[in-house]
């Protein structure tokens, strides 16, 4: 009972959200709605008895990547709102179109199910989700969290080089007067530019 | 509850991402909708291992959430780099070959 | 006796080929003499194995290589020497040996001395083949090499231009009285190919009709097994064949190429057009005779219709000017009365015929070309006269010969002609002897009249300023052995039966002594009549119609040729003409459009694809999920459908 009830709210708040997400013009708007959504599929992840997905979901979606987008939106000039010209309105039919087309197969395809394979990596209530997941994690899938590990360390690196100044010029290596002087040529380079 | 049940919401959030990513204009509201894509895939993969008493689908959601999390990193800073050489986000704008 | 045999086939072609290295330099005599040389060499080969033949019955037979072996498909090179090619074999390489020496005299001054002894051991070559092979198809190539060779002789000056077409009777060139052959040398040649062509397709259909019902081409599986086949079958074959040889032997329709033909070089008409080429009709008439046995039918219509251009070449020779087209016309009736021999059956008397007639007609025209030579190319026949002063051997050689047109006793056509007029007399076919009794009175008349023209009476010549002279001694060496054959060939009738009755059917005809010398006395009679109706007319008026029989009806439509090239141009030319225009309209606007229009939506399809590539991101995202739809309706039904 309580679990027919968590779901049916969670889910329409969800797709609400998402809703909001995907249809609105203000940039604030979309970015909010979206972390909300994270926490309410978070939800969902504690509703199945995935405790610790749902704490990483937390953690790593609402809380890292939605920082990031807000870091991201600040450098982009959101005074007026996204104008989004829509060159072609018979985009709207055909998406309208496939989208309910998808939502029929959808709803059918459950009914025509074929089983999985079963039994590889079994659930044992009796550890405790975060246990379990733990010893699987650092038996069976030791190489993949490895290379996700190196993956995690190239992403970083590649943003920092994308995103950041150049750096050939270190300030902690230079005296006071160099500083100086290499800001003011800085400074009329910016005004040549202008 | 039923695993039916939750591999539809899969498949609603899905189209709904789905949607944003095919309507947007605007290349960081893109990333927003491949956001809620993965998400869902998310949702489905544990309920399925939740169904089936495996771990497997724990797993892979659980590295999906890391790839995705890098895919943000580097995506971001593309995005930064492409607005400083062309001041602009949008996908119209930016289309430079001659089709 | 092979070796006799590849001799005498490898021969010409040898002098051919060594004769075309030099084809595009000056006049070189060694040509001349080594490809004479190579013919001499190929006529003493046949000779050897006329002789072996003769003598022990037996033929020889070699087979030389494989050709085409697909299938069920077995085509071989061979070539046989049995009597009925032998024969062949002999008339050839003897009439072309003294046509080559003859033609060394008469092409001295040409520049294309060289290019014409190539040509014309190319032709003796194919002709070979064409005799001596042993199958259809080998028949086949020979036909189509003499037909080619001939296209290349007739349109040997093929640099002169084109005559216009005029109505006055006197100078068209449709007209026998005018003073050209024909338009020019390059349309007679291409007259004659076309219309030999025309005639083939006759007999390729005779060919592919034989090899769908037999399965092979040779002479013996053939001839052995065609009473297998049924009647109806066996008479469209026989006739498919005859047209073919209706076209190489320019019977009526096919017979305009023949008197045009008289463009090329005189010993070009000496050799083809008397004695070798023409006569591959009658040959293959001959050496089929297995087909047309069984179909005594159509022998029947071949007779007749041999008849009829018998009699209506000889009608127009009766009034012709031109002196080369005189003999033509006469080669044609000649032909018709070898095919009135083979249509009733009597095969040996055609192939005898056809040896005789081949002697006297091309010493003929080899004299012929001497008195063209000797007034400056002058063809018309008026405007020679009295050269029997300046040219004793040509003028002996050319009466002797008209007298063995004609068919006196004891000169060879007296013997096979007579021979002819008993056939259609003794199988009862009495309307065919009463119109070839008459043609043989035509025959001797217009033969003479010849004669007496060019020889005797006014010396017209000396108007136009020419100073005729006899040739060279060695062109008339070479025109006495024909003469002599001419002269004393008749009387080895006895030997050849023997010999060629071993191949062909015996000669069944029974007619009693009494009506046999009856019908003897009445041919050599018209013969006479007509010598001496020649003689005495052009010795009493010095022509032989009055002005105002020329006005009349009859004689322009003899001297038109029955307005027969008039009536082809207008009825079979010009609308086909047509007909080739409107198709190569139909080709370019239909075949061609079609290939462009392949091409143009090639083009536009690939143009209007590069819109895919414009870098619009929503749009490649589009298309992705798209796809990504149409794979999972796909799934969907799939799995529906299990």
């Amino acid at each position: 009972m309580f679990e027919v009830v968590a779901f049916y709210l969670f889910s329409f708040l969800t797709i609400g959200m998402f809703s909001i997400t995907v249809m609105t013009n203000n940039a604030l708007y979309a970015l909010s709605s979206l972390a909300a959504g994270m926490i309410f599929i978070s939800a969902f992840f504690f509703l199945l008895d995935a405790d610790f997905l749902g704490v990483v979901q937390i953690v790593v979606y609402t809380g890292a990547i939605m920082a990031l987008y807000a870091f991201g939106m600040m450098f982009f000039d959101y005074s007026k709102e996204i104008k989004e010209k829509v060159n072609n309105p018979r985009l709207a039919f055909v998406l309208t179109g496939m989208t309910a087309l998808l939502i029929v197969i959808m709803f059918t395809i459950p009914v025509i199910g074929e089983s999985a394979q079963k039994g590889l990596y079994p659930i044992h209530e009796s550890y405790g989700n975060i246990q379990d997941i733990g010893l699987v994690l650092f038996t069976k899938y030791l190489i993949p969290f490895e290379v996700a590990a190196v993956m995690l360390l190239v992403a970083m690196i590649g943003g920092i080089i994308l995103a950041g100044k150049k750096m050939d010029i270190s300030y902690s290596e230079m005296s006071e007067e160099d500083i100086g002087i290499y800001e003011k040529e800085l400074a009329e380079i910016a005004k040549d530019k202008k | 509850m039923s695993l039916n049940e939750y591999l539809i919401l899969s498949g609603i959030i899905f189209s709904l991402g789905l949607i944003g990513v095919l309507r947007r204009k605007n290349l960081l509201m893109l990333f927003f909708a491949t956001e809620i894509m993965l998400n869902a895939v998310n949702i489905g993969m544990v309920a399925i291992s939740k169904f089936h008493g495996d771990l497997t689908g724990q797993i892979f959601a659980f590295f999906i959430i890391a790839v995705a999390a890098s895919e943000v990193a580097v995506g971001l800073g593309l995005l930064i780099l492409l607005y400083k050489r062309k001041n602009t986000v949008n996908l119209d704008s930016i289309a430079s070959m001659k089709g | 006796m092979e070796t006799y045999l590849y001799i005498a086939l490898f021969a010409p072609l040898l002098g051919s080929l060594v004769a075309a290295l030099f084809a595009q330099r000056p006049k070189l005599l060694f040509t001349g003499i080594f490809t004479s040389l190579m013919i001499g060499v190929s006529m003493i080969a046949s000779l050897n194995l006329l002789y072996f033949v003769m003598t022990s019955d037996q033929i020889v037979h070699v087979f030389m290589m494989d050709w085409i072996h697909i299938g069920n498909l077995d085509i071989h090179f061979g070539f046989v020497a049995d009597q009925i090619s032998v024969t062949m074999m002999v008339v050839v390489t003897i009439v072309s040996t003294m046509v080559h020496i003859h033609s060394i005299g008469y092409m001295d001054k040409d520049k294309s001395f060289n290019r014409y002894f190539s040509y014309l051991s190319a032709f003796v070559f194919s002709m070979m083949v064409l005799v001596m092979s042993d199958n259809f198809a080998g028949l086949f190539i020979g036909w189509e090499g003499v037909g080619l060779c001939s296209w290349l002789l007739i349109g040997f000056w093929y640099q002169k231009q084109d005559q216009e077409i005029v109505d006055d009777v006197k100078k068209s060139p449709f007209s026998t009285l005018s003073p050209y052959s024909s338009i020019s040398p390059s349309y007679a040649a291409n007259e004659a190919f076309l219309t030999n062509r025309v005639a083939d397709l006759g007999m390729l259909i005779g060919l592919f009709l034989i090899y769908w019902n037999l399965g092979t081409l040779e002479y013996s599986d053939v001839f052995e097994h065609i009473n297998t086949l049924s009647t109806g079958l066996i008479v469209l074959i026989a006739s498919c064949l005859f047209i073919g040889a209706m076209g190489k032997s320019a019977q009526f329709p096919f017979n305009q190429w023949l008197a045009n033909a008289m463009e090329g070089p005189t010993p070009v008409s000496a050799l083809i057009h008397a004695a070798t080429m023409v006569t591959a009709g009658v040959y293959l008439v001959i050496r089929a005779n297995d087909i047309f046995v069984a179909v005594p039918e159509v022998g029947y219509v071949i007779a007749c219709l041999g008849a009829f251009v018998a009699m209506g070449a000889a009608l127009m020779a009766l009034v012709a000017t031109n002196i080369k087209k005189i003999i033509a016309f006469s080669t044609l009736s000649q032909l018709g009365y070898m095919f009135v021999a083979a249509g009733l059956g009597a095969y040996w008397v055609a192939l005898f015929h056809l040896a005789m007639h081949a002697f006297f007609k091309s010493v003929l025209f080899l004299g012929a070309g001497n008195v063209m030579h000797a007034c400056d190319n002058e063809i018309n026949i008026k405007n020679m006269g009295g050269l029997h002063k300046y040219m004793k051997s040509t003028s002996i050689i050319m009466t002797i010969a008209s007298v063995a047109l004609a068919g006196i006793f004891p000169l060879s056509g007296f013997f096979s002609k007579d021979l002819i007029l008993e056939v259609a007399f003794g199988t009862q076919h009495y309307i065919l002897w009463t119109v070839l009794w008459i043609t043989a009175g035509l025959t001797a008349f217009y033969s003479f009249r010849l004669v007496m023209y060019v020889f005797h009476g006014e010396e017209n010549f000396k108007k136009f300023g020419y100073h005729p002279h006899e040739t060279y001694p060695y062109v008339i060496a070479a025109m006495v052995p024909l003469v002599v054959l001419a002269m004393v060939a008749g009387f080895t009738k006895g030997v050849f039966v023997e010999m060629i009755t071993k191949q062909l059917p015996v000669l069944d005809i029974h007619v009693n002594a009494t009506t046999f010398w009856v019908l003897v006395v009445l041919t050599l009679g018209i013969a006479l009549g007509g010598i001496a109706l020649a003689f005495f007319k052009h010795q009493k008026d010095g022509s032989y119609f009055s002005a105002q029989m020329k006005e009349t009806f009859v004689y322009k439509l003899l001297a038109n040729q029955y307005y027969m090239p008039l009536i082809i141009e207008k009825l079979i030319l010009k609308p086909y003409l047509f007909i080739s225009k409107a198709s190569w309209k139909i080709d370019m606007h239909v075949v061609d459009e079609i290939v462009d229009g392949i091409a143009r939506t090639v083009y536009s399809t690939g143009e209007k694809s590069t819109g895919a590539q414009n870098a619009n991101l929503s749009k490649s995202l589009l298309s992705m999920a798209l796809g990504l739809v149409f794979f999972i309706v796909l799934g969907a039904i799939y799995s529906f459908a299990k």
